[in-house]
């Protein structure tokens, strides 16, 4: 293997026969990876696999046993992450490290030298400021941590990084926290900086942004490297996906063809307000039925979390909530789950479990009150243990025993521990948010046949999700949030991931565009990548001075009953097309870049 | 300057069973061991000392029984505080519960509110210990609505709840039920007396001076409800989960806001009955100095028992032996300065059940 540029120039990172053994655990199996100047090279591997511990041993967090590490050539052993950041090199965690109440400013001066007692901030706001010009980064300095949108954040800790003049960044998962579009900007920056020199290591387990973004791709498996240094070209996204999981991925999810049946649950005129006592929900009508899965799609910070928290009881609001015909609108949430309320939270360790406690204490939070678990006043933890050893077989649940702390498991299974839960009960609706951000593509997929198969035995299913992917094959109907309100609820004739794109953004159906003209664009392959059609439907957008909800009169069109939204007149999709499932794949595949065109070729 | 060893803490993911017995145990012994080298500073003999101490506690049946006695209310207080702290609700107002339940045992009497000269001894006794964990859930009421319905800080409250529960007595000691004038109220009949093992001295010789009463019955069948509770109950399982998570608790439709104040009640009524043995069972009237900081001692105990029911027992004894010897040396700071020690330590110690800490040589690091 040579590449042009290992014969010229010195590699930024050169990491070799890296090996570093956890108690019973080998995270790297001798490790190689080497980073380029100018390179965007991508991380890939499922949960586990020792991504994030590599690329910890470079930051100076942990030691690795053996191995070399060379910074531009150099030979270099860290004992800190200070060691590291003064060879210039820098992560972004996943989770933030910054302080709420003060601004972009003050959290990246944070622990430096300078300035050392005077703070002349206005100087140095405008050191930050062009710091971010120069690498098309948006921010303002001034502005405080708490009013700005995940996003935002992510770039102050992009800059935090670069102003201590790091010129290695690695990035961990720094997708999973983004909506869609903030992604796109995110990627659009990286790209930015390896233009400007910069090396980027970008962690990920998403096959499809890594194609997006990545020059090079080393993928690892269980602590060792499966493909190293490999051009992204060459593989397809199936192929990928067996490389990092070791077995070939079925893409294919088996849902059957059925007809909704009677109404389950009805939003009539709900609104509510968000923790900062802001409209969050405004007048939202819904209706979901049996044997249906209903998505949910916006970007992030729409009143989606208000929404599945109104309808779990878990959020007072205004108007009514009937499910199976009980109102259950500001009830607690034991009234709900009485009636049948499955709840797949959006924070699993935060809401959906108790870390410190056991997997059975975990398994019978919500029957610790019914036979046989419940004997009177005492609970029974024999037969306890014994439903939760039959959960944890029955939806492979990976932990030494059933008195494993919540804690340790990891995400995948944890999830699995509240898909068992929430499932095992026969629920007559599940109200399911994020159910598989953050896990690794076999668990995405057991995770959605579990929700097919809830779809199959009846049970009626919302779906919020910023995966459209996800939405989009899952899905029986979508409904698009924006600002708090639904704009519109789409059939499964009408997906179309550019009607969706522009309805996320706030523009309500009858205002769309031309449809037929943008998705014959679309099928032609016009455009090479998704970008290119965000963009052209902002042009939309702009020519067609959508009108935003949000100066909309409460009482206009959303407020009346979705199903009596005027559609704009379906205009009859390209005969080439036929609408099933595979078919909206290959739409889709096409919409998001030309990439896709090889994985589609078989 | 750099450390020639480098200190790693990593967290450990499993802790063998006996590890937090055997830290726990550890912490006392070194406690016992720090202390001995500070008497030995300030010129005793630490051996001397402790000989001593465990000779003013456990040397005779009476000493044991006055060690009993002390560690009655500390078992009760620790019982009610170990139920609360499993939820993570940090009531620190076990002295003011103690007072009031102390308080409204003595109306019984001072009132009176039935006829001390007619009615059965057990029937006073009952109404009186009924009394006195109805004052002390009452009072500890007042936190936990304002924990639960307006999400104050319990401990600030409880805290300052405590100086009021004082206050609150000495206004009908120096006051109303003054015994002319001295700042206690007169002595209880017998019939309001908890029984003492001195009283059956006529049948049976050898508990003649022993002050063992009733009490410690009480802390003994509390000792095992709250185990009952917190092991084996629902009502403990939704305990620990609101302990542990309490939106987790929320998201699975249990409600928080009447458990706080249930927990907030039952914790104050076994620290109110605490107050109620003490003046049936020790001082046989209300006075200013009824309690020796039990209520904070309390707190201590539970911690020590790592919340367990049937550890309180033991480590309220031990305590209670600390404060029999503190009367038999001089000064008696001594036991206090063991106790605060102890503490300190049974709380580091946890350091060792989170983390596996390793020595980093030099050697180590450049090994395969």
């Amino acid at each position: 293997m040579t590449f042009p540029e290992e014969t010229n120039t010195v590699p930024a990172v050169e990491m070799q026969d890296i090996v570093l053994r956890f108690p019973g655990v080998l995270a790297n199996d001798h490790v190689n990876f080497t980073l380029y100047p100018g390179e965007i090279h991508a991380l890939l591997g499922e949960n586990g696999a020792g991504k994030s511990t590599l690329m910890n041993v470079l930051t100076g967090l942990y030691k690795p046993q053996s191995g070399e590490i060379r910074i531009h050539g150099k030979k270099v052993s860290f004992n800190s992450p200070r060691d590291a950041i003064a060879n210039g090199i820098g992560m972004v965690h996943q989770h933030f490290m910054l302080v709420e109440n003060q601004t972009v400013t003050e959290n990246i001066l944070i622990g430096l030298d300078t300035p050392r007692f005077a703070l002349n901030l206005k100087k140095y706001d405008q050191e930050i400021s062009n710091l971010a010009e120069q690498f098309g980064i948006h921010i303002d300095p001034t502005a405080k941590i708490w009013q700005l949108s995940v996003g935002e954040q992510q770039r102050v800790e992009i800059l935090k990084i670069l102003y201590r003049g790091a010129n290695i960044l690695i990035m961990d998962e720094p997708t999973a926290v983004l909506a869609p579009q903030e992604a796109d900007e995110l990627i659009e920056t990286l790209k930015g900086m390896a233009a400007q020199g910069k090396s980027i290591a970008f962690i990920s387990h998403k096959l499809t942004e890594v194609k997006q973004v990545a020059d090079k791709l080393t993928v690892l498996r269980r602590g060792r490297v499966t493909a190293e240094r490999v051009n992204l070209q060459d593989f397809t996204r199936e192929s990928l996906a067996s490389l990092m999981v070791g077995r070939e991925v079925i893409f294919n999810l088996h849902k059957c063809e059925q007809t909704a049946g009677r109404e389950v649950l009805r939003l009539e005129d709900i609104s509510a307000l968000n923790n900062k006592n802001l409209p969050a929900l405004r007048n939202v009508d819904l209706a979901l039925h049996e044997g249906e899965i209903l998505g949910i799609a916006g970007v992030a910070g729409n009143g989606q979390s208000e929404l599945v928290e109104v309808i779990t009881g878990l959020r007072p609001c205004t108007g009514r909530i009937w499910l199976e015909g009980k109102d259950i609108a500001n009830k607690p949430p034991s009234f709900s789950i009485n009636q049948g309320l499955a709840h797949i939270p959006e924070d699993r360790i935060g809401v959906g479990s108790a870390p410190n406690l056991s997997l059975t204490s975990n398994i019978i939070m919500k029957r610790y009150d019914q036979q046989p678990v419940s004997q009177k006043w005492q609970l029974d933890y024999v037969a306890a243990d014994e439903l939760a050893d039959g959960l944890k077989t029955e939806y492979d649940i990976q932990a030494p025993s059933v008195q494993t702390q919540a804690r340790k498991l990891s995400g995948g299974n944890l999830q699995k521990l509240i898909l068992a839960r929430e499932l095992s009960s026969t629920p007559r609706m599940v109200v399911a948010m994020q159910p598989t951000r953050g896990l690794d593509v076999g668990a995405i997929e057991s995770v959605q046949q579990m929700l097919l198969n809830q779809r199959e035995q009846g049970c009626a299913i919302l779906l919020v999700s910023e995966d459209l992917d996800e939405l989009l094959s899952l899905s029986d109907r979508i409904a698009v949030m924006y600002e708090g309100q639904i704009v519109g609820v789409l059939g499964s004739e009408d997906f179309y991931i550019t009607q969706i794109g522009l309805m996320m953004t706030g523009t309500l159906p009858e205002e769309l565009p031309e449809k037929a003209q943008a998705e014959e664009d679309l099928t032609e392959g016009n455009y090479s990548s998704f970008d290119e059609v965000l963009d052209n439907l902002h042009n939309y957008e702009e020519s067609s001075q959508a009108k935003r909800p949000a100066e909309i009169e409460p009482s206009s069109e959303s407020a009346e009953p979705i199903e009596e939204i005027p559609q704009p007149e379906p205009p009859a999709p390209p005969e080439d097309l036929p609408l099933n499932l595979t078919e909206k794949e290959r739409v889709l595949r096409k919409v998001l870049g030309e990439n896709y065109k090889q994985g589609d070729e078989e | 300057m750099k450390i020639p060893y480098p200190v790693l803490l990593k967290r450990t993911e499993d802790s063998p069973k006996w590890l937090p017995v055997v830290t726990s145990v550890g912490a006392v012994l070194l406690a016992f061991i720090i202390s001995g080298v500070i008497l030995a500073v300030t010129g005793a003999d630490p051996f001397k000392v402790y000989s001593y101490l465990f000779k003013a506690s456990f040397g005779s049946w009476g000493a044991f029984s006055d060690v009993v006695v002390k560690a009655t209310p500390l078992l009760l207080i620790g019982l009610g505080c170990s139920l609360a702290f499993r939820m993570r609700l940090w009531n620190i107002g076990a002295e003011g519960q103690f007072f009031v339940g102390a308080f409204m045992a003595s109306a019984v009497v001072m009132v009176p509110l039935v006829n001390l000269d007619t009615t059965p001894r057990w029937a006073i006794i009952s109404l009186m210990a009924a009394l006195g964990m109805l004052g002390g859930s009452l009072y500890a009421f007042i936190a936990g609505f304002l924990k639960a319905k307006l999400n104050i800080n319990e401990i600030i409250i409880t805290l300052m709840l405590n100086y009021i529960a004082v206050l609150w007595n000495n206004y009908w000691i120096f006051g109303k039920w003054s015994e002319s004038g001295f700042q206690m109220t007169k002595t209880f009949p017998k019939s309001a007396w908890l029984p003492r093992l001195a009283d059956y001295a006529k049948q049976v010789p050898a508990f003649s001076g022993m002050t063992l009463h009733l009490g410690i019955l009480f802390g003994l069948i509390a000792a095992v409800i709250v185990y009952l509770i917190i092991y084996r109950s629902k009502w403990g399982y939704k305990i620990t989960l609101i302990g542990d998570n309490p939106r987790a608790a929320r998201y699975a439709g249990i409600n928080i806001t009447a458990n706080t104040i249930l927990v907030f009640m039952v914790s104050g009524a076994l620290a109110g009955l605490a107050g109620m043995t003490e003046v049936s069972g020790v001082v046989h009237r209300l006075q200013e100095r009824i309690s020796t900081s039990y209520g904070f001692s309390g707190v201590i105990v539970a911690w020590l028992a790592k919340l367990n029911p049937f550890a309180v027992i033991v480590v309220s004894i031990l305590f209670g032996a600390l404060l029999v010897a503190s009367r038999e040396i001089q000064p008696s700071g001594i036991s206090f300065l063991i106790q605060g020690i102890t503490l300190f330590l049974v709380i580091s110690s946890d350091v060792f059940l989170k983390y596996e800490i390793k020595w980093v040589r030099p050697a180590q690091e450049t090994a395969q």
